[in-house]
């Protein structure tokens, strides 16, 4: 088994960060790497602390110790919208796409920033409507009109107007039929393509590992085991440790 | 059988026809007239403060406070400049900064707070707008002079041009916020922070400028309608009071933070109040507004002009 | 009572480990919830034993939270029966419920912050003793102030009596709200995540705490935390889309093929 290999030059690192929900202690101190343009993946059991984690990364929960470091820069405690503007994106849990915006004003609300004129902005359009057609088709139709499924798309479409170095992806297979898994796998594909790098949040081990180059495990708040997607196959038993019953 | 129904229903037609008549067609046309004007200043100051509570849950006491420091800044430059439509355009953009400054100093840090702390703290702003009011224009009222005088024969009365121009100008400045909510960048930053606000930080959205930016806007709104309504009733400290009660009124009868409801609402109370005048005093016809709050509160609490939450 | 008696004896009073009694204390028929179109529960028969330790797992949306807030009589099922003790308890209020011997502790702490801890495990116990004496003073209910301190100590608080409930750390607080639903004298008790955003040496304290009382109460217990469930619990019931995946001891479920697959999503 060849030992992961870190990124020299990473992309995000997380040092020792530990985060509460009020008294609640749900991180516990977690350090992990991301580098640029690689898929890393996150796996865990509900309420290990995955999602926090992103939250923690993205500014949304402050991290009450450790640091948070964005191509060597300490962001910890920067507010969101800062973080977003670096260059980080996230798509929750839940979608969380804006229900009465339409399809066209959600995307908008990633393009209205500095640094894009009218031009790029069609570019960008354009190209989140080749990956997501069915968006086009819906471009008046209001958010929260949408499917599951292409809320998902929406979510991720949204995300990518910020042209992010990085996207934070909380589970976005969860709730989604069968077969729109492997279209997130496809999705998830692109984004690499593009040279956007991946935090993957999952609770499915097949895609998630077919789809990362590194795995780590996380379990009661913190990271327990690290290792390369390639050296790992679903049967394992790290797999059931930290995922199964 | 036919013709007994037939004597039946030319009765019943008779007595409806008797009726009808026998109202005050002409007062009723004046009150609905007065009704909308009032409405729609109500409206005004109305969408500037549900638009404040839809984003950021802040209930601002000091609303009707806005109101009158437009309407004294009004009666200054009014006097300076002797142009209507320089103090106006001069109240709302210095009334809107003045907002901007009472909000970045006042409530952004109080964000997250228990919503009892911002609540005291507008209440603890109008009380010193009031009071700077009063210390430095004394307690006789100004006059502000409408822009032209003029008036139409409506029935009986003589009734000023300006009364309807206020409506028409009202009318424009909401559909102009309308229209900017809808179409313009900040609009939609403001739509999105008002629907989900953490989403909207994630995007990138400077969620504390936009709680400003919509601060002063409905700080302007107030000014605006100060301004406009000042020429009718005398320009007094007191007189956010008044309007602020009402403004209340019509955004909980309207649905807080549904733009859309609190303007309906704040015509069809002015209605109300209006047609109740026919027939009791001015002072008393205020009753009505506030029984339209207690069934509202009491049947469809999340406003009349909403539509029922599933 | 003898280890043979704890177990085999079938008509020992049904307060062994594994439940001896013939009844389930606990059964539920064909439950049913539905919310619009999704059925958060379909029709689960369920049992519970006297003395049984519980747990009910399953992943992302699998129902346990609903199937908690039935029992207690949160929310009213939309079919099926609850059968508690051999009543009908289906449709009753909590507070109901609560009378009968159901008791919960909840994943938000529902602690009285400015109260001490002592009084906080108190105010629950007066709810089934004296509850409508209003003239004398609590101290002078002595098997009350008893059972508070019996309470205090099965929950480890004892020396922290006196302690405002909101200077307690997050895992005492966890601690204090099953000492509460301790202390209104239930015969089943409810946990709800009870080591949730605990460290590991305070999920280890509170596994603790559950193995002591576990001596005289049947406990059905929500958790993530596979260590703790498979260390606490007699048998796992697993659920997944509302409705019910698998049953048996710890080995029997981790040994479950479908179990596994519906967990790693394979």
């Amino acid at each position: 088994m060849s030992p992961p290999l870190t990124p020299l030059d990473p992309l995000i690192v997380l040092e020792d960060v530990h985060a509460f929900y009020g008294k609640s202690h749900v991180l516990h101190g977690v350090s992990l790497t991301v580098g640029p343009g690689e898929v890393v993946g996150l796996l865990g059991r509900n309420g290990v602390g995955k999602s926090t984690t992103l939250k923690a990364i993205m500014g949304l929960v402050p991290a009450s110790r450790g640091r948070v470091l964005f191509g060597g820069r300490p962001i910890t405690g920067l507010p969101a919208h800062r973080v977003a503007r670096l260059g980080i994106a996230y798509v929750p849990e839940d979608r969380r796409i804006f229900r009465l915006l339409t399809v066209m004003e959600n995307l908008r609300t990633g393009l209205d920033r500095q640094g894009v004129d009218e031009a790029k902005r069609k570019r960008l359009i354009d190209k989140v409507l080749e990956y997501f057609p069915v968006l086009g088709e819906r471009r008046n139709q209001a958010g929260g009109t949408l499917s599951g499924g292409e809320q998902q798309m929406l979510a991720i479409a949204r995300a990518m107007m910020l042209e992010p170095k990085i996207v934070l992806l909380d589970e976005p297979t969860e709730g989604l039929m069968p077969r729109m898994v492997s279209q997130i796998g496809t999705i998830i594909e692109v984004l690499h393509r593009e040279g956007v790098a991946i935090l993957l949040v999952e609770q499915n081990v097949p895609l998630t590992l077919a789809s990362s180059r590194r795995v780590y495990f996380m379990e009661k708040g913190t990271v327990r085991h690290h290792a390369a997607a390639a050296d790992l196959e679903v049967g394992d038993a790290v797999i059931h440790q930290y995922l199964g019953v | 059988m036919p013709s007994s129904i037939s004597t039946w229903g030319s009765s019943v037609v008779e007595t409806v026809w008797s009726f009808l008549s026998g109202l005050p067609w002409d007062v009723i046309a004046i009150q609905t007239i007065n009704g909308i004007v009032t409405g729609m200043i109500l409206a005004l100051v109305a969408s500037g403060l549900t638009l404040i509570f839809g984003i950021m849950d802040v209930v601002n006491f000091a609303h009707g406070e806005l109101f009158m420091l437009g309407a004294y800044i009004g009666v200054v430059v009014l006097a300076a400049s002797g142009n209507f439509w320089v103090a106006l355009v001069v109240a709302v953009l210095t009334v809107a900064l003045i907002g901007a400054a009472l909000q970045i100093a006042t409530l952004r840090p109080l964000v997250g707070r228990d919503p009892l702390t911002t609540i005291l703290a507008t209440f603890g702003i109008s009380l010193v707008l009031q009071n700077y009011a009063l210390w430095h224009f004394g307690p006789v009222a100004r006059k502000i002079q409408e822009p032209f005088t003029g008036q139409f024969a409506l029935f009986y009365l003589q009734y000023p041009w300006y009364r309807l121009l206020i409506a028409l100008l009202s009318a424009i400045i909401i559909g102009g916020l309308w229209a900017f909510l809808k179409y313009g960048t900040y609009g939609i930053w403001i739509r999105a922070t008002t629907q989900d606000r953490v989403m909207a930080q994630a995007m990138g959205i400077p969620v504390p400028w936009v709680h400003t930016m919509v601060f002063a806007i409905g700080a302007g709104m107030a000014a605006a309608s100060g301004v406009l309504f000042g020429p009718l009733v005398g320009v007094s400290h007191t007189m956010g009071l008044d309007w602020v009660l009402k403004a209340f009124i019509v955004v909980v009868v309207g649905g807080m933070g549904n733009l859309g409801g609190s303007i309906a609402a704040a015509i069809f109370i002015s209605l109300l109040e209006a047609y109740a005048s026919i027939f009791v005093s001015p002072a008393q016809a205020v009753i009505v507004s506030f029984v339209a709050l207690i069934l509202t509160l009491l049947f469809r609490p999340t406003g009349l002009f909403v539509p029922t939450p599933k | 009572m003898t280890a043979a008696g704890l177990v085999d004896d079938p008509s020992s009073a049904g307060t062994g480990r594994g439940g001896t009694s013939a009844a389930p204390l606990l059964s539920t028929a064909a439950l049913t919830v539905r919310f619009g179109g999704l059925a958060a529960l379909n029709g689960v028969d369920f049992e519970v034993r006297r003395g049984e330790i519980r747990a009910v797992i399953g992943p992302n949306g699998a129902g346990k939270s609903t199937f908690f807030n039935c029992l207690t009589g949160v929310i009213r099922p939309t079919a099926g029966r609850i059968v508690f003790n051999g009543e009908d308890i289906t449709g009753l209020p909590p507070n109901r419920i609560s009378q009968k011997g159901i008791a919960r502790s909840y994943q938000i702490t529902n602690i009285l912050p400015n109260a001490t801890t002592l009084e906080n495990v108190r105010i629950a116990a007066q709810s089934r003793r004296h509850a409508w004496s209003m003239l004398r003073h609590h101290a002078d209910f002595r098997d009350l102030m008893d059972r508070s301190e019996a309470v205090l100590a099965s929950v480890g608080l004892v020396d922290k009596a006196h302690e405002l409930a909101a200077n307690l750390s997050h895992g005492e607080q966890r601690n204090l709200e099953i000492g509460i639903a301790l202390a209104t004298e239930p015969t089943l008790l409810c946990l709800d995540e009870p080591t949730a955003g605990m460290s590991a040496a305070e999920t280890h304290d509170t596994m603790e705490l559950v193995r002591r009382i576990a001596e005289d109460l049947t406990i059905l217990i929500v958790e993530h935390d596979m260590h703790v469930v498979m260390e606490l619990a007699h048998r796992i019931t697993v659920l997944h889309y509302g409705e019910m995946l698998a049953e048996g001891t710890p080995a029997e479920i981790q040994e479950n093929p479908r179990v596994q697959e519906v967990y790693l999503k394979t």
